[in-house]
């Protein structure tokens, strides 16, 4: 099959799937006990039964489920993702503040794991049974086992209270007053802890998987053959054997991005990082369904996105499956 | 207290404001102030909004009619001086000249009469101005409001984040106003104008150069961070990041606050609020529509292990359905202090005799969210009253809407509650406790509690212009109420504010955080 058909196929399936999550989370949201106007009361200070009537009409909640799930549908489908009931702001405008810093967090932690973890992986698996393999395989197991608050409460602790070298939330400084360089400055000094700790845990999964794979790499014929050549050590290394061992590494990195956005929900509110994994969290406490379904809209839309970039790349890293499997 | 002495109090403070009350530490004008709030606002207009989230930044946008000081007396604000009719139903404010919204349109009696009519249409107080029967406007700067009967509750009603004054040249377009787009981009009548406002993130509140008090606010900017977490909010003060964080409650922010270099605590600007913390009885059925069984629960439970031991001192306890800090107080109501003979004998009096090792089993419920004030509490009752033969099994919601559905529905035997009094009896007290205010809507009489002469008392109480006798009537609610025991009042919330030591003037009235913040300064640039 050609690029575009394959693409055109792919993202065919991204849309069923799409609606499928779409439908999936709305009946899950709504089968939780709690109703969103006893959470509008309660920050109200209480409220009189016909306020509550009017929030439950205003919202449309007064009606059966199949029909919120149907009006629900027909907008998702013209691109209007309702209003939130907590905010009585578009939801698209809620998500649209809080995209770009849900994917810089991503994308820098994905950045700090693959980096750092490909790299502990491939020095580790040129002397397997050395003291830094050792190393590597107990800071991963560690890095993977502790979970991710825990992480960042830790390196909270740690790089802003007793060594005050990063701030402790946020994503830029209240105070803060200069132009766009010192801005982007005051942002990544924001943004390290946060990257970090999710970065850890998928770094850890990194080092392992390019460890191994570098080990099966490193015995492999060609490699061998590269060394009678008499090719230097770094080169065997980082140009023979490596670009064979990433390729597992690229489809883990295609899954992982699902697990990588779920893990900033986590990271987002230990950092009050200002994200769509916080909004998200807030959402479910206040049963704000229009903006948690939103959420969960765009959170599934990047992992669609990215698993098609990670398939479209790794067609291009192998050309292999780009000629449809000619070993076969 | 007279008429004529209070009009002259009010004459004597806004001329004190008129010179200008000079701060009495050496100001720097000017600064940024960082504030922390762990509450979210679902948006800035408190007329439509109760609530701590709403009122703290709203009472800085819009100005009120009257503010109040430490020791509950009304003081000048938008209205330089106001006076009762001798019938007590009406009241007359007058304006201060020259007073604007943030727009530049002139604040008129016009946009008064609007704000206190939106406010009974919509605010969830409805005590706050039901006797308000019309607002004559005689001309730009006089505003005579009305009453159907005497309603002493209403000076307080016009202070403070109860009554914002808001434009009706912006919110009178005909749209509801609850859901109206400009309670996210307000035009405002007070010290500092909204410059930006992001949802759950943050607000940006800038100086109001045309305040109609001359030379306030001195701060240029109050910032307010959105901030969820208790932890990351403490770290942020202690980094100096941010500089003052009200209604801090919990035992272990408080005392690492106070023993932190350069950070003052204090527990002033809480009077008004009265949060109360408490357990609330389902008196439809079972063996807690037995007066006896509630009372022995109150001598079962240790109100001193309670604030001193699971909340480490920082709590009060509290014995009364009114805070100890409101004039309304009596000292003379039952306290229940600890006695667990006198509980076994109550229990064994309204026949639920000892069967093995229990008498009988209840359920408690708690508000998610806050374990030092509502969890730990429960919990412990679980041993408590075990003592005493009563199984308990603390049942957890997983999140507020869980518990306030199964509240509201009635679907509970015993909960753990905080409820305000928000000023004035009439305002936050009353609601528990009147018949007619049994309703499925949390922070109502949800107790199913009935008593005719609560509700004769509490009319009496609302209409009576009198202090004395209307303290009088309140005493004798309470000892009523002490008596039947529809809840059990166990310690008021630890609010604390801590702030950067470098602040003067920081909010310690009645309304603390949640009135004008015009006053506060820096005494060193920042």
């Amino acid at each position: 099959m050609g690029a575009s058909g394959y693409i055109l196929r792919r993202l065919g399936y991204g849309v069923i799937l799409l609606l499928g999550v779409v439908v999936l989370n709305f009946l899950l949201i709504h089968a939780a006990p709690g109703d969103p106007a006893e959470v509008i009361a309660g920050e109200m200070g209480g409220a009189t039964q016909e306020m509550m009537d009017k929030i439950r009409a205003d919202y449309g909640l007064d009606k059966p489920l199949i029909v919120q799930l149907g009006l629900y549908l027909g907008g998702v489908v013209t691109g209007d993702l309702g209003e939130s009931y907590f905010f009585n702001q578009p939801v698209i405008e809620l998500i649209g503040a809080r995209i770009v810093p849900t994917i810089l967090l991503v994308v820098a932690a994905q950045m700090i794991a693959i980096t750092l973890g490909v790299g502990m992986g491939v020095l580790a698996a040129r002397r397997p049974q050395g003291a830094w393999s050792a190393f590597v395989s107990v800071f991963s197991t560690i890095g993977y086992a502790a979970p991710v608050f825990w992480t960042g409460l830790m390196l909270i602790i740690l790089f802003a209270s007793m060594l005050p070298l990063f701030p402790v939330e946020g994503m830029e400084s209240a105070r803060f007053s200069g132009g766009p360089i010192l801005y982007a400055l005051d942002v990544l000094h924001h943004l390290f802890l946060p990257a970090l700790t999710l970065g850890i845990i998928f770094l850890a999964q990194y080092a392992r998987l390019s460890r191994a794979s570098m080990i099966d790499v490193l015995g492999a014929d060609y490699v061998r053959t590269a060394r009678a050549k008499g090719l230097s050590e770094r080169k065997v290394t980082f140009k023979h054997a490596l670009r064979n061992a990433v390729l597992p590494i690229m489809t883990v990195a295609g899954i992982q991005f699902g697990n990588l956005i779920s893990g900033a929900l986590l990271v987002e509110t230990v950092f009050n990082w200002p994200g769509m994994g916080r909004l998200a969290f807030d959402s479910v406490l206040r049963r704000d369904y229009p903006t948690l379904l939103g959420v969960l809209f765009f959170a599934a839309l990047m992992v669609v996105v990215a698993n098609l970039l990670t398939d479209l790349g790794y067609r291009l890293a192998d050309p292999r499956i780009r000629t449809g499997g000619s070993r076969k | 207290m007279s008429i004529t002495r209070r009009t002259l109090i009010a004459t004597a403070a806004s001329l004190a404001l008129a010179m200008g009350l000079q701060p009495a530490a050496a100001q720097t004008p000017g600064g940024d102030l960082v504030m922390i709030s762990t509450q979210t606002p679902r948006h800035l207009n408190p007329t439509v909004q109760s609530g701590i989230a709403t009122a703290v930044p709203g009472t800085q946008i819009f100005a009120s009619p009257l503010r109040m000081d430490e020791n509950w007396q009304p003081q000048p604000y938008l209205a330089k001086s106001w006076e009762w009719a001798d019938d007590g139903l009406s009241l007359t404010l007058h304006l201060v000249e020259g007073a604007r919204f943030h727009d530049g349109e002139p604040i008129t009696s016009a946009d008064v009469a609007f704000s206190i009519e939106t406010i009974k249409a919509n605010h969830p107080f409805k005590t706050m101005f039901a006797p308000v029967e019309s607002i004559e406007t005689p001309d730009d700067l006089t505003a005579v409001i009305r009453l159907s009967q005497p309603h002493p509750a209403l000076i307080l009603a016009l202070s403070g984040a109860l009554c914002p004054i808001i434009p009706e040249h912006v919110y009178g377009d005909g749209q509801d106003v609850a859901s109206h787009p400009a309670n996210a981009a307000p035009v405002g009548s007070g010290p500092f104008k909204l410059e930006s406002f992001a949802p759950g993130e943050q607000i940006t509140l800038v100086k109001n150069e045309d305040f109609f008090i001359e030379g306030r606010p001195y701060l240029d900017r109050i910032i307010i961070r959105l901030v969820r977490d208790t932890s990351a909010a403490l770290l942020s003060m202690e980094a100096g990041d941010a500089d003052i964080f009200p209604f801090l409650t919990t035992s272990q922010g408080i005392s690492r606050l106070t023993d932190a270099d350069g950070i003052e605590v204090t527990d002033q600007g809480y009077a008004a609020v009265g949060p109360i913390n408490w357990l609330a009885f389902n008196m439809r059925s079972g063996p807690l529509a037995e007066k006896k069984v509630r009372q022995a629960i109150g001598y079962a439970i240790d109100r001193n292990f309670v604030t001193k031991a699971l909340m480490r001192g920082v709590s009060a306890p509290q014995r009364s359905p009114i805070v100890e800090s409101s004039p309304f107080f009596n000292a003379d109501i039952p306290a229940y202090d600890f006695d667990l003979d006198k509980a076994n004998a109550l229990l064994d009096e309204a026949g639920f005799p000892m069967q093995g090792d229990q008498r009988f089993a209840l359920t408690v419920d708690y508000i998610p969210g806050n374990d030092e004030q509502q969890r730990n509490v429960a919990e412990y009752l679980r041993s408590a009253l075990g003592k005493v033969g009563i199984g308990i099994e603390v049942r957890t919601s997983a999140d507020f809407p869980t518990w306030a559905q199964r509240v509201a529905a009635g679907d509970f035997e015993m909960t753990m509650d905080s409820v305000f009094n928000w000023g004035d009896p009439v305002i936050g007290v009353h609601r528990t406790y009147l018949t007619d205010n049994i309703r499925p809507v949390i922070w109502s009489n949800t107790q199913g509690y009935s008593n005719p002469k609560v509700d004769e008392i509490l009319a009496a109480a609302a209409v009576e212009l009198d202090e004395a006798k209307r303290k009088a009537l309140y005493d004798e609610f309470q000892m009523i109420v002490g008596e039947d025991l529809p809840v059990y009042w166990i310690n008021t919330l630890p609010y604390h504010t801590a702030y950067d030591a470098r602040l003067g003037n920081v909010p310690v009235s009645i309304w603390g955080p949640m009135q004008s913040m015009d006053e506060v300064y820096w005494t060193e640039a920042r």
